[in-house]
């Protein structure tokens, strides 16, 4: 979504015509308190994260981010992201297709069914795998019988981000998908295209920018993610550790500097991101300007 | 063309299904031999249960919170002296967290060899479920508790509130900084300490503790969900004029931050007591009984004592109790099972819904 | 779900992508929801109503509710005006505060509380200005309503920015000539057009605020009745082993975000359908 928008946002400031914009003194004190703002809420406590981090000079950071455990943490969470991302991107672009290009009974109810994990608190969305798969649990007892693990291990924290991010990609591409309509579609099946030649030759280009957009929150979140894979993971140092939870596991044992250091790779990592965001737009508005 | 549709969509389900599975069996397999989620790749899967001593053994120790340090230490000297013993090489995993969270993860599945945690409470819920025998606590010395603690006042330096004793604690001007009795074990601790000199200073009146409780917590700011959220808060954050916490924890705070702080023992406390078990079920199924006794049974000998020692637990040795003396003071102790009638009675009494504790935040506060 | 012969049957794939959507939606969310269900039921109705009700459970709703709402509320005015100042204005770093805007989404919520709650403590670089001031915000119902802030930016500036951009200057152009000033065609003219998406990005933000544990716990003193929020009663009914306690709660809580979510989504395509046909 936003993907699209920033792209087209750079051509539209340029034309904007002059008397539908504000004076000078409107535009500077809006930009002033959306600085601020920004600033207060969004970039203080990432000052925060990093001032900590470095509190104790350069080595300790270096030592705190090479340690052994937060390697394997980042392993998992890596591992985490690969495999809740593609099937989520997957799930996303086959919900908007049947969503936007199709008229059915129940759509409604299946959108909110779709954003219903962005408002399910964290705690429950670990819970309930809990109580499916715990020794507990439904269906615990029995895989548990024949030597599957699930929970406490790493299907158990892979299901859990799954379960959180699941609707990133599908809230970025339906209302995008929405607004494009099914003509171009229509068009290619009346030039005799068919099933997936439609979707990469038509609908990809259209989308993938939005598309580009939800891929890239739901990997963020999926690394990111807390409160729903802490009550999955057995908090086992080096072995059921995700980067979030070594570094609340840092912070619990007095070393504050190591955690915010590990805080920080996580921060550089959703950074990393957004910049690659941002680079393939910029590549995209030049061939746009050719 | 329809057909085709549905075999498309049948091998996605498949795929979804398998990868998930895959992810569950490699796990698992891993798991029948060695004690980890993501195993060794030393232990070769079911080796344990099958040979005698194979080459390398892997144990899971879930505890509480300020066990860290101390295990960290433990687990170090019981892995050389069980090389020095079997020639095996074992490796041991921690996990820790709250007391109660704890125990509930073992519940739900997760396998712990052994489980050493803040109260024989969070064990006996082990129990009631089958996973250990209902009369663990008499499988070690002592009540299964290899090393006590109490609880004492942390305070600033110069102690300028001159708080000396429990009676200090509900002036007007005093903050107290405990965790949330509902969701941490040390929490509970505290609570029963205060109750137990509140009961001692009003001869056994329970309107006039009830009293005292609820003007010792109008007086607490920030009730932390753990022992550590809690002396975070305290010392990190500067809140309040006094911590209650564990011996342990209050001497390790001293340690990691020097002489801003002051230890205060009171007159009267409560003889905590972490107990430490084998859960059964756990080791019969990963053959790990025998380590994961000698791991335990080692918390008892000079060298096991003399690290909880270190690390600022009450030794149950003579000896090395006596060598330790000066770094722990003599006390008057209430104990849980004499003077509250076990955990059961005390967790039903004050922390369930309901209880004691809860009457303090919903009775006309 | 029956399909309605209209013109866009002609488009392939309809049973393939709703039948995915549908088993991948069951056994990631619906299967495992299902469970909370099952749990609960282990409870008989006055049982849960008693559990539901409890003064220190309808305390923590009331923190939750309006700490979220009073949050969206926020969020709503300064996203829309950052929305507003991303899409129609140029400034040096705007790419920046444009990628910054997802960092909530992006950093782990309990680093987000940890560090609010350095921020916003009596001696932190915050909590230390306005300490003389009388305003405490850590360990108040002020100190949650920041941490939501934090976590709610993203949804309403991602919902606004989009719809904003898209707008044609046609209308607002025709305000112009009509002799409407800036403010009045904001009014009259886009003001109607960002309703919906305003309306989204409160519902979500709320929703998620409504929910939010992580970064909450650690700046909100958790006090019984005064500052504790319902995800942390969830957690301490899990404490005590008792389950069916526990997902009873958590299914007022789901229902609530349910409710809110189903009618969001229904305002929004009615409204849809309404500036279709006009």
């Amino acid at each position: 979504m936003a993907g699209a928008v920033t792209t087209v946002t750079e051509l539209s400031a340029d034309k904007r015509p002059k008397h539908l914009d504000e004076s000078r003194g409107v535009r500077i004190v809006l930009i002033a308190i959306a600085l601020l703002f920004v600033g207060l809420v969004v970039v203080l406590p990432m000052i925060t994260v990093i001032a900590q981090a470095f509190k104790k000079g350069w080595e300790a950071y270096a030592s705190a981010i090479s340690d052994p455990d937060a390697i394997s943490a980042l392993k998992l969470t890596l591992i985490t992201a690969l495999v809740a991302v593609p099937l989520n991107t997957l799930f996303g672009a086959a919900a908007a297709w049947a969503i936007t290009k199709f008229k059915f009974r129940g759509k409604n109810l299946l959108i909110t069914l779709i954003d219903l994990p962005f408002a399910v608190s964290p705690v429950i969305s670990g819970l309930v795998y809990i109580l499916l798969f715990g020794a507990q649990g439904l269906l615990g007892p029995w895989l548990i019988d024949h030597g599957y693990k699930v929970v406490f291990a790493t299907p158990g924290i892979i299901l859990a981000t799954m379960f959180v991010t699941f609707p990133f990609v599908a809230r970025e591409l339906i209302p995008l998908m929405e607004t494009q309509g099914a003509q171009d579609e229509e068009a290619a099946v009346s030039l005799g295209a068919k099933g997936w030649r439609i979707f990469f030759k038509v609908t990809l280009p259209n989308i993938k920018w939005g598309l580009l957009y939800g891929v890239i929150l739901c990997n963020a979140r999926a690394m990111g993610e807390f409160g729903a894979v802490s009550v999955v993971s057995g908090h086992i140092r080096g072995e059921t550790n995700t980067l979030p939870l070594h570094i609340e596991i840092l912070y619990n044992e007095y070393q504050y500097t190591a955690s915010f250091a590990v805080a920080s790779l996580l921060m550089l990592l959703a950074v990393v991101t957004l910049v690659i965001k941002g680079l393939i737009e910029g590549n995209l508005i030049r061939s746009r300007h050719k | 063309m329809r057909n085709l549709r549905s075999i498309r969509l049948l091998i996605i389900a498949a795929l979804i299904v398998s990868v998930l599975s895959a992810c569950g069996a490699g796990n698992g397999k891993n798991n029948e031999g060695s004690a980890s989620p993501s195993g060794s790749a030393g232990a070769s899967p079911s080796a344990n249960n099958k040979e005698k001593s194979p080459k390398s053994v892997e144990l899971l120790n879930v505890s509480y919170d300020p066990t860290r340090e101390l295990y960290v230490a433990f687990n170090k000297s019981f892995a050389e002296y069980w090389k020095k013993e079997t020639g095996q090489t074992v490796k041991i995993n921690q996990s820790h967290g709250g007391s109660g969270a704890q125990s509930r993860k073992v519940l739900d599945g997760l396998e712990a060899d052994v489980v050493t945690l803040a109260l024989a409470y969070d064990i006996d819920s082990l129990a009631e479920k089958g996973l250990l025998k209902t009369d663990w606590q008499k499988s070690f010395e002592s009540n299964s508790s290899p090393y006590t603690s109490t609880i004492v006042f942390l305070v600033r330096k110069g102690n300028p509130k001159g708080i000396k004793d429990w009676g200090d604690l509900i002036k007007k001007d005093v903050q107290v900084i405990t965790p949330n009795p509902k969701t941490s074990g040390g929490a509970r601790w505290n609570y029963l300490a205060a109750w137990g000199y509140a009961l001692k200073q009003n001869g056994g009146d329970e309107t006039k503790v009830k009293e005292f409780m609820k003007q010792l917590f109008d007086n607490v700011p920030v009730l932390d969900t753990g022992a550590r959220g809690a002396t975070t808060t305290f010392v990190e954050r500067k809140i309040g004029d006094v911590l209650l916490a564990w011996e342990n924890e209050a001497y390790l705070a001293k340690k990691e931050y020097g002489d801003d702080f002051e230890i205060v023992t009171p007159s009267l406390s409560i003889l905590a007591e972490p107990p430490v078990a084998v859960v059964d079920k756990v080791v019969d199924k990963k053959g790990t009984r025998d380590v994961a006794e000698a791991y335990l049974k080692y918390l008892y000998t000079p060298e096991g004592q003399e690290i909880a020692a270190q690390n600022f637990y009450r030794p149950r040795l003579q000896e090395v109790a006596d060598k330790y003396k000066d770094q722990f003071p003599q006390l008057n102790l209430l104990t849980i099972d004499a003077d509250f009638g076990g955990w059961k009675t005390a967790q039903a009494k004050h922390f369930a819904d309901g209880g004691t504790f809860d009457q303090i935040y919903t009775k006309g506060s | 779900m029956a399909t309605n012969r209209n013109r866009r049957q002609v488009l392939p794939g309809f049973r393939f992508t709703l039948g995915f959507t549908v088993l991948y939606l069951s056994l990631i969310v619906l299967i495992p929801l299902a469970g909370l269900v099952i749990k609960t039921a282990g409870l008989t109705l006055p049982q849960f109503w008693d559990t539901v009700t409890s003064a220190r459970v309808l305390a923590s709703y009331r923190v939750s509710l309006l700490t979220a709402f009073f949050a969206a509320l926020v969020n709503v005015v300064f996203g829309l005006l950052i929305a507003w100042v991303l899409v129609r204005y140029r400034f040096p770093g705007k790419k920046i505060v444009d990628g910054l805007i997802d960092m909530p989404f992006a950093l782990p919520t309990a680093v987000a509380g940890i560090a609010l709650t350095a921020i916003y403590a009596p001696n932190g670089w915050i909590g230390s200005l306005l300490e003389p001031l009388g305003i405490k915000v850590a360990y108040t119902p002020l100190g949650i309503t920041v941490a939501l802030v934090f976590i709610g930016l993203p949804f309403v500036v991602r919902t606004v920015q989009p719809v904003l951009q898209e707008l044609e200057t046609d209308t607002e152009e025709a305000a112009v000539l009509l002799g409407a000033h800036r403010w009045r065609t904001f009014r009259k003219v886009l003001l109607p057009e960002l309703v919906p998406p305003l309306i989204t990005g409160f519902a979500l933000a709320f929703s998620r605020g409504i929910g939010e544990y992580g970064s909450v716990v650690f700046i909100s003193g958790n006090m019984p009745m005064k500052t504790e929020i319902t995800p942390l009663l969830i957690i301490t009914k899990l404490e005590q082993y008792e389950y069916s306690q526990a997902t009873a709660i958590a299914l007022v809580l789901l229902l609530i975000s349910f409710a809110l979510l189903l009618l969001i989504n229904t305002l929004q395509r009615w409204t849809n359908r309404r500036l279709r046909s006009a």
